[in-house]
């Protein structure tokens, strides 16, 4: 039972850090129909704005935190959506894809090449002290990441379902054409989803980066379980992918300990390709129209 | 028009074999080495072409496949069977594994189709990685020995890499014999609109399939090379990322045009190894390239090019009524 707790805890942190990559994900998809096979590069990168801010400009850490965020914003969402996706939108679907598997590569080079090919040490979260539940010492560092990413979660829906803005994020989502005609600025809106999308992809940096170290191939593993999170919960619903990316986090932990630690990775794959063949809406999805 | 066209083009394509023919007596056993590599490589390029260039099925599955064909060749022919016995094995049991790939692809398309795909790549490559008692794990296999050819053994670079040449010339002849074919059109079809192709009688179910098993058929013989020029193969460079350049090479090359994954995979094979001084950088140059070429012409190099030509030629005699673009012209 102590063991159970301690993997369900473990399991709940890291679904929690792919449930936010996967929201952004779907929040992309929906706004603009982008595919974004960076969505793991857009993870690894801000731990590195991060350390800079620290190493560089000297700011405590939880200010650099804010100064990773803020950049990200820029980069990851401004100028990502300005420089490769508006110029590529218009190609369609498929070649804007594969234009952010070529951006994942850059990335990645680019870390590589110019920060470092070794594995950063980044601060953690909290001390490395446990925390009794129920018997079972679960880390605290687990229980921060777990109220961390539902606060943000929480937030984000309350942003969406509450304000004006949240909503009319959700109407350019569901109708662009209609949210034109209704007077809501629809590319402010994409820009938003964009930028969102960025601040996510931070917060879940600052996050998994004490738990993997900052590294330039993070982003490979990080963004095909956020794929995985997005489709199995349901590619058109937030609400999927938070469910797909805590079922993702604690299957993950279960397989490592009670099935093969060599083959954890692929339980997560085979979901994946189970879901797609007999529910490609996802488990919590809509079916989308077909257009032909 | 045409006639000169033709003309050019069969003496550039005779001038390019006379090169790589006589290449290698240029060349130090490096040089030609990269060159075998460029020759395999291009071979599950042209593969990959007729998957997503063709028959517009996306397949992050290519490298997988290379892969599979690598430890065909490496088991078989280290327990002295010849290398023809691993270009069966692989070739058929590619073929097969390609067959059942495209059935996600009936079901679903574009990107959930690259995510299943993507999926079975990484699975293949955790096989390779774990299962030690057949693969040898991250030791890999070693004294994988050069092929035999009627009696003779092709053990120099220069006489393997004319046999890989060869290779490539027979894949090349027969892939262009079947875009020209009606299972080419049917390919162009089912990529152009698949409802409209289903409606006027192409069996698309069967050629969604077939596109993916000859692809993945090409990425097996490609591998069936790959293993006895390396002589030692471990899971590494059979990763997802193989896969990733493999549609990059495809992508940038020009998909859907014949000669775009000769050209794709001379950029991502060759090109690093001439421009030795900026190596360093050169994945981080290339992606950007990449970007750029994709927000210029999603089609490719050979695509701009086409473009600006037809442009050009436009300019020249404007009186001519505008034709419906056809990318595979006979």
């Amino acid at each position: 039972m102590a063991d159970f707790i301690q993997l369900l805890v473990a399991g709940l942190a890291t679904g929690g850090i792919y449930a936010l990559v996967a929201i952004g994900f779907t929040l992309l998809w929906q706004t603009s129909q982008t595919i974004n096979f960076a969505q793991g590069e857009f993870v690894m990168l801000p731990a590195f704005f991060m350390l800079t801010a620290m190493s560089v400009f000297a700011v405590p850490f939880w200010g650099a935190v804010a100064i990773g965020i803020v950049v990200s914003a820029i980069v990851l969402g401004v100028l990502f959506k300005r420089l490769l996706v508006d110029p590529m939108l218009r190609h369609g679907v498929l070649p804007l894809a594969i234009a952010t598997m070529a951006l994942a590569l850059f990335l990645k080079e680019a870390v590589k090449d110019f920060y470092s090919a070794e594995a950063q040490p980044f601060p953690p979260l909290a001390a490395a002290t446990n925390v009794s539940i129920f018997g079972a010492a679960v880390a605290l560092q687990s229980l921060i990441v777990v109220a961390i990413a539902v606060s943000a979660v929480v937030a984000l829906q309350l942003f969406l379902n509450r304000t004006q803005t949240g909503r009319r994020m959700q109407a350019t989502a569901q109708n662009p054409t209609v949210a034109r005609i209704l007077g809501i600025p629809v590319e402010r809106m994409i820009m938003l989803a964009f930028v969102t999308n960025a601040v996510l992809a931070a917060l879940a940096s600052a996050l998994v980066t004490p738990i993997y170290l900052a590294k330039f191939s993070n982003g490979e593993y990080l963004g095909i379980a956020a794929f995985i999170a997005a489709i199995v919960g349901g590619f058109n619903q937030v609400r999927g992918a938070i469910v797909g990316g805590l079922l993702l986090g604690v299957i993950d932990n279960f397989a490592a300990a009670y099935l093969s630690a060599q083959y954890r990775a692929a339980l997560p794959l085979v979901l994946l390709i189970v879901v797609i063949l007999f529910r490609p809406q996802g488990l919590l999805g809509r079916v989308e129209e077909r257009t032909v | 028009m045409s006639r000169s066209r033709l003309l050019f083009g069969t003496l550039a394509g005779l001038i390019i074999v006379a090169g790589l023919i006589a290449a290698p007596f240029g060349l130090k056993p490096y040089g030609i080495y990269i060159l075998t590599l460029w020759a395999v490589t291009t071979i599950a390029a042209i593969g990959l072409n007729l998957t997503l260039g063709y028959a517009g099925q996306v397949s992050l599955a290519q490298g997988a496949f290379v892969g599979i064909g690598a430890y065909a060749a490496a088991l078989l022919t280290t327990k002295g069977w010849p290398l023809g016995a691993a270009y069966l094995v692989a070739g058929v049991s590619c073929f097969g594994i390609g067959w059942l790939l495209g059935y996600p692809a009936l079901r679903v398309q574009h990107h959930y189709l690259a995510f299943v795909t993507l999926a079975f790549a990484t699975l293949a490559y955790l096989v390779f990685r774990n299962e030690e008692w057949i693969t040898g794990g991250i030791y890999g296999l070693s004294n994988i020995p050069r092929p035999n050819l009627f009696g003779y053994l092709l053990r120099t670079p220069r006489d393997f890499y004319y046999f890989c040449l060869a290779n490539l010339a027979l894949v090349s002849l027969a892939a262009w014999w079947l875009i020209r074919s009606p299972w080419g059109r049917a390919f162009v079809a089912l990529r152009e609109n698949p409802v409209r192709a289903l409606s006027l009688g192409v069996d698309t179910r069967r050629y969604t399939l077939m596109a993916f098993a000859l692809g993945a058929g090409l990425g097996g013989i490609s591998g069936v090379l790959y293993a006895p020029l390396v002589q030692y193969i471990d899971p590494t460079p059979f990763s997802l990322l193989l896969s990733l350049n493999l549609l990059l090479m495809v992508i940038v090359g020009g998909s859907g045009y014949f000669f775009g994954p000769f050209l794709g995979a001379m950029i991502a094979v060759l090109l690093p190894e001439w421009l030795q001084a900026a190596s360093k950088y050169y994945l981080f140059y290339y992606a950007a390239f990449v970007m750029v070429l994709l927000i210029v012409s999603p089609s490719g190099i050979i695509g701009f090019f086409e473009r600006r030509l037809a442009a050009a030629r436009k300019a020249a005699a404007p009186p001519v009524p505008p034709m419906a673009e056809a990318k595979v012209a006979p």
